[in-house]
């Protein structure tokens, strides 16, 4: 028995943009075409595209696989594959063992029946028993902490309630292979944390996971191999930092082009640790942050600014070459320069974001601004939460009353 | 085929919750709740009795007592149908939501929409039993047929709802011919009438596989007599074959629905 649990094999799978038929005249040779036609063409027709090409990869038993990459990519097409939503235009996939599908939260909850009701309809959808069902209302109920609106129809529930109550019915099943499309981000933070910490369980319990997000915070933490993808093609397969970075350096490449009309812009940011460059950091671990400064023009009185900002734009930190002491700066045509900053970073656990311009400090002229250069993740031991981490430390005292 | 009934045996409990989602929500926020059940079906057997005193004032004759009956009783089971059909064809465009997200045999829709009608069948035709009871109309040996001529006439109704949903998801012109089919349908199926009346044309009447299961439920339940067995023959036969055709038809559509709903 091999270990292989989820395997796509070189897939395939095409795609129509607009309208599938707009007129009788297109419908009825198509119609023909449909019905007597085996689709195993590869062949790209009018108004066709690849929403896949050539995708493979295998999941081996108990492992998570994140999967990232930029919106319209194909991640959620995946998913749909593998859960038998479509059929792949061409290529092999094989799933081994049950399969619980986590594609949208509430799918299938009915609006005029109540909680109760929908946890029972909503969970034979995802696959559970109704005897499984009746064992673990109770569990279910309470992970969704809605246990006073259960006998109210979900139409009454405001969105945050739906989407907590969708996530907790579909949290209780036991799959042996889950999907998961960026459903973590329902809820409040506490809720949220929830959800990543069942999740986790879910892993530790041996089931293997596939996990769509754009929040590479949680792909980072839930999975240790990860798969990048874009306009259907597999960009990278590898170690989730690895990925990460890669994802994160692929909206560098795109960068000169952007800003190639400045006399003087920004080329790179990169940031790392001592061990090389990556995207996620321990608080209170030392980084490196490199800015590649190109001129096009002579320019005079320059000064990089440095600034951070957490997932809500609040800027929590912001440096600049002059206000450090170093002065101005200036460069001559075709120069390129390479500012490093060393810095201790104290944040609290979270997503930051990175920015970087260059300005001419006496006139205040920016020259170029890029944000966000990078993004990076910081998790902290004591499990500090917001921006800053200020190392406490907590002492208990047993005070009695007077 | 057998795999197929293994798949259906698998998710059981799905079809049983979709039946019970949809029984439970037709009559949500109504006051009368499942009294609708039995007063929809009340509804057309009164059409129906107009129209037999509309007849029976033109030929001047009087309106029999067993008419009323064969009215009610085939009256009955041609809104099941009816609603079952018109039910099925728009199960799948409803659930466009769990057809998009998430995977199970697409069928269950249909079958279950079949179902949920049989529980409204079920409901007024125990109120139906009690009237012909008390009217004193039936009790023969012959309404052993019954049960199989119900059979039929579910097989027949499940086929044209899958073979309809799958039709109505490609191209929704289908739920429009539906409803007018379904609405004219009544004047080619002798629901109001006999099929006697139409003289040496009967078998035309009798080509539609309705026909003969309602004429035979009226035989046996009303008339006590024996139906029509070489039609009732017709009708099965027509009914399991277009069964097996509608399902291999919608398995072969359903990698698509994804994509075209």
């Amino acid at each position: 028995m091999s270990n292989i649990s989820v395997e796509m094999d070189h897939v395939f799978k095409k795609f129509k943009k607009g309208e599938i038929f707009d007129s009788l005249r297109d419908l009825i040779p198509a119609l023909s075409r449909k019905l007597f036609r085996n689709e195993g063409g590869i062949r790209l027709e009018e108004r066709e595209f690849w929403a896949l090409s050539n995708v493979s990869f295998q999941v081996a038993h108990g492992e998570a696989l994140g999967i990232i990459g930029p919106n319209g990519a194909g991640k959620s097409t995946i998913l749909k594959l593998l859960c038998g939503v479509m059929k792949p235009t061409k290529g092999e996939m094989k799933v081994n063992g049950t399969m619980s599908a986590l594609i949208e939260l509430g799918a299938g909850f009915h609006p005029d029946l109540t909680g109760r009701e929908n946890i029972f309809l909503n969970g034979t959808i995802v696959g559970m028993k109704k005897t499984e069902i009746k064992r673990k209302f109770d569990e279910i109920v309470d992970f969704s902490g809605l246990s006073e609106f259960i006998d109210t129809p979900v139409k009454r529930y405001s969105s945050g309630m739906y989407a907590r109550l969708g996530f907790s019915v579909a949290a209780h099943v036991d799959p042996d292979v889950m999907v998961v499309d960026e459903v973590l981000s329902v809820g409040d933070y506490t809720f949220q944390r929830k959800c990543l910490e069942r999740m986790r369980s879910i892993i530790r319990s041996g089931a293997t996971v596939i996990f769509v997000s754009h929040n590479l915070m949680a792909v980072g933490n839930l999975c240790s191999q990860s798969l990048l993808i874009d306009s259907g093609r597999v960009v990278k397969l590898g170690p989730t930092e690895e990925v990460i970075r890669c994802y994160m350096n692929g909206d560098m490449a795109g960068r000169t082009e952007v800003s190639e009309k400045s006399d003087i812009f920004i080329s790179k940011v990169e940031i790392g640790d001592e061990k090389g460059d990556c995207a996620q950091f321990k608080s209170g671990q030392k980084a490196w942050i490199k800015v590649e400064v190109r001129a096009k023009r002579k320019c005079e009185e320059l000064a990089v600014v440095l600034y951070f900002k957490d997932d809500c734009h609040y800027e929590i930190c912001n440096i600049s070459t002059q206000r450090m002491g170093q002065g101005t700066f200036s460069m001559n045509a075709g120069e390129i320069a390479e500012f490093t900053f060393e810095l201790d970073l104290h944040f609290g656990s979270g997503t930051f974001h990175i920015g970087a311009l260059i300005y001419r400090s006496s006139i205040q002229k920016v020259y170029d601004e890029w944000f966000p250069a990078s993004t990076i993740f910081v998790s902290c031991d004591k499990d500090v939460r917001g921006a800053v981490n200020l190392y406490p430390q907590v002492r208990m005292q047993k005070v009695n009353a007077l | 085929m057998f795999k197929w009934f293994g798949e259906v045996k698998k998710y059981r409990d799905l079809l049983y919750m979709i039946t019970w989602r949809e029984i439970k929500i037709k009559y949500k926020q109504s006051v009368m709740g499942f009294m609708w059940a039995i007063f929809m079906p009340i509804l057309i057997i009164c059409a129906g009795i107009c129209v037999k005193f509309a007849m029976s004032k033109l030929s001047g004759r009087p309106l029999a007592l067993s008419e009323v009956s064969s009215v009610s009783v085939k009256a009955l089971p041609w809104s099941f149908f009816i609603s079952c059909i018109r039910f099925a064809t728009n199960s799948l465009t409803t659930n466009v939501n769990l057809i998009t997200k998430i995977y199970f045999p697409r069928e269950l829709f249909p079958i279950s929409a079949v179902f949920s009608q049989l529980f409204d069948f079920i409901i007024a035709s125990s109120v139906l039993i009690i009237i012909l009871v008390v009217a004193q109309v039936g009790a023969s040996i012959y309404l052993l047929w019954v049960p199989a001529l119900l059979v039929v006439l579910i097989v027949f109704a499940t086929a044209l709802g899958i073979f309809l949903s799958a039709a109505n998801l490609f191209y929704r012109d289908v739920k429009y011919l539906v409803e007018v089919v379904v609405t004219f349908g009544i004047f080619f199926t002798p629901v109001f009438y006999e099929s006697e009346l139409a003289g040496r044309w009967e078998w035309l009447l009798l080509l539609n596989p309705v026909a003969p299961l309602l004429e035979g439920l009226n035989s046996c339940i009303v008339l006590g007599r024996m139906p029509k067995p070489g039609w009732v023959l017709y009708s099965g036969i027509v009914s399991f074959t277009s069964f097996f055709l509608a399902m291999a038809f919608f398995k072969k559509l359903e990698p698509k629905f994804a994509e075209n709903i």
